[in-house]
């Protein structure tokens, strides 16, 4: 890629934008991510009781829903940011592209 | 029996990773005599070879150059890719893997199929449409963008290969091993027809092909395995606490499947584990190849989505499957041996299960999906070791870019054949062996070697060719000779006493090296080429956010 286009798509303001927000948006969402995870499998090892707790009557434990939370957490944390890329960030995008002309 | 059971989950956290498990019940099938030839499952692997060889001679029709060869063309569509990817992903192995940690363990079982889960969305958001933009066959093209590349694409093709031949090995012994117990065929014979029939889907259909078997695959896998757990939850009502109640009245170790057993057995374990397989998906070369194969970031981005979605409720069904079994299968004699063992081992919990709630047909049907589950999923790892050779090897590094496109298909056909016959041999060497540890080290290499390379020299400005080289095989020896020195090598193959080192995954270590490694070797590189990287940054990160520059990438 010519340096002349390198530089005026680093010049737009539309081009800062999506860099700012869509990093700032993924990282965001990574940490929570890993927030998520790291917390389920810390709360395995080191309170097991808790885990192996019933919740009410029934058999049902602590562990069972809050780990079918984690897998629906990873399907909707991804869900929400396909939508807003494939939205907002392809928009900045194709803005950009018309700006520069390629 | 209890005692045995107990040992062999908590064995190891590998034992029942993927294939692995399987050859991990090896001695269970070596005593049990070979089964009767089963003619309904051997019919309906016999209709998915002829669709699948039909589908192959479409796709021979459409695949003339390298671009179709590696890639499809880059006209395959989100939602196909999706399907696809979550295909590499339900291997054999996690369906019978985890649904038998699940009957052996209950809630265990859960955390192994979360840890498979999780790495997903890290490379939707850190990942998927960078590579997109950047890369056009396979993943050493994103890596080496502004490097040199003769030692980027030598160490990316290293990193392809080695985890492709672990993971190939684990996935032949384990087809060889499996198709013995549900098929009634000898060992070997297994072995070549997967050899043959994954030789034949590469070399005529390329990656057209290969998606397509996989896609195919996956949505038979996905069927019956929603069938199965239908048929369970309809047995109690859809009431899950029912279910639950049942499992906890009649299996052995009680209340205790309801929560965490002995898999977790230390928190440096368990994050190490983790983090292999979390940052290890985003570094399968098999994986990362398939997002070349769709046209634009956006449809990277929604291939995804739909394999995160599938994958997630794949793993609820074999957590569902796994309590149908406890059940089902665990109450009743008939699927048990004198002493009470599992017929053919504890990996059959599901297969069992299958005849349990559709009698015979059924079972032809899962078996007949299990087989296809491997053939699909060692077509992708062959494919992907074969671009490695062809395109990161024979056309950038020995031929510098000038090879033509004809000789390059030549080359990834040939590269083919030869891991074709590769894969069968040691298929047929490995049979006896211990390979329970070959496809977490497949993960480990991948998070330690690959992923770091990958992420450093696309995020990081001051990366350099120096440093990625040097940073990536730190990495990927420091995995192997963790593994080694751990108690899935030392003493389960190796039959040394005790470990040397202590902890079931190397990840945590081993990408520390990696990435550190990568970072040292960089900030104090000097040297002329060292500038050119920095300086070649700028260029590639406009191309990674925008993607301009890229519109030829899919070689329309």
């Amino acid at each position: 890629m010519d340096q002349d286009i390198v530089q005026r798509v680093k010049s737009d303001p539309n081009y800062r934008k999506l860099k700012e927000t869509r990093s700032r948006f993924g990282w965001t969402l990574t940490w929570a991510m890993m927030i998520v995870y790291y917390g389920f499998t810390l709360l395995v090892a080191f309170n097991k009781e808790f885990m192996g707790t019933r919740i009410g009557e029934g058999v049902m434990t602590w562990g069972i829903p809050l780990g079918l939370f984690v897998i629906l957490f990873t399907v909707l944390i991804t869900g929400i940011y396909v939508r807003r890329a494939n939205k907002e960030y392809d928009d900045l995008t194709d803005a950009i592209r018309a700006k520069v002309g390629a | 029996m209890m005692a045995r059971n107990f040992k062999h989950c908590g064995a190891a956290l590998m034992a029942l990773l993927a294939v692995s498990g399987i050859a991990q019940a090896a001695p269970d099938l070596g005593q049990a005599a070979q089964q009767a030839t089963n003619w309904t499952a051997i019919g309906m692997f016999a209709a998915f070879v002829v669709l699948t060889l039909f589908i192959t001679k479409w796709a021979a029709a459409k695949t003339r150059s390298a671009s179709d060869f590696y890639t499809a063309g880059g006209g395959i569509t989100g939602f196909q890719n999706g399907l696809a990817i979550a295909g590499d992903f339900m291997s054999a192995a996690s369906f019978l893997g985890i649904s038998a940690a699940v009957f052996l363990d209950g809630f265990d079982g859960l955390i192994y199929a979360i840890g498979f889960l999780v790495g997903w969305p890290v490379i939707t958001f850190l990942m998927a449409e960078r590579l997109r933009n950047l890369g056009r066959f396979t993943f050493a093209d994103v890596a080496s963008y502004r490097f040199a590349q003769k030692p980027i694409r030598v160490f990316a093709a290293s990193g392809t290969l080695v985890v492709v031949l672990f993971y190939l090995i684990a996935q032949m012994v384990g087809a060889g091993q499996l198709i013995k117990l549900l098929f009634g065929l000898e060992y070997w014979i297994a072995v070549v027809i997967v050899g043959i029939l994954m030789m034949v889907y590469v070399l005529f259909g390329g990656m057209t092909a290969t998606t397509w078997v996989q896609i195919i695959k996956a949505v038979l896998l996905l069927s019956g395995a929603s069938f199965m757990a239908f048929s369970v939850l309809a047995q109690y009502d859809f009431s899950p606490e029912k279910l639950f109640r049942t499992a906890t009245e009649v299996h052995a170790k009680g209340d205790s499947i309801m929560g965490p057993g002995s898999f977790i057995k230390d928190p440096i374990s368990a994050i190490s584990f983790g983090m292999a397989l979390m940052f290890g998906t985003a570094g399968l070369p098999h994986i990362l190849m398939r997002f070349f194969t769709v046209p634009s970031a956006k449809e990277a981005r929604k291939s995804v989505l739909w394999a995160t979605t599938w994958i997630g409720y794949f793993y609820i069904l074999t957590f569902i499957i796994g309590f149908g079994a406890i059940v089902l299968v665990g109450t009743n004699p008939a699927f048990k041996d004198a002493a009470g063992a599992l017929l053919g081992g504890n990996n059959m919990a599901a297969v069992h299960l299958a005849k349990a709630v559709g009698g015979d047909v059924f079972l032809g049907f899962i078996s007949a999906v299990a087989f296809a589950t491997i053939l699909a999923v060692v077509a992708g790892l062959t494919l992907s070791g074969a671009s490695a050779v062809s395109h990161d090897l024979y056309a950038t590094v020995i031929k510098k870019g000038n090879a033509t496109s004809a000789n390059e298909l030549k080359v990834s056909k040939i590269t083919t054949i030869a891991l074709g016959f590769i894969a069968v041999l040691l298929g047929i060497a490995f049979e006896k062996q211990n390979v329970a540890f070959m496809v977490s080290l497949a993960f480990a290499i991948a998070a330690s070697a690959n992923f770091p390379v990958l992420f450093m020299s696309v995020l990081w400005k001051d990366c350099t060719t120096r440093g990625a080289t040097v940073g990536g095989f730190l990495g990927l020896a420091t995995a192997v000779i963790l593994t080694i020195l751990s108690k899935s090598v030392w003493v389960d193959v190796l039959g040394h006493g005790a470990a040397i080192f202590p902890y079931a995954s190397p990840a945590i270590f081993s990408m520390a090296v990696g990435f550190f490694g990568i970072w040292i070797f960089s900030i104090t590189d000097k040297g002329p080429r060292a500038q050119i990287d920095r300086a070649g940054f700028e260029a590639q990160e406009v191309r990674a956010e925008t993607g301009i520059g890229a519109s030829g990438a899919s070689g329309h």
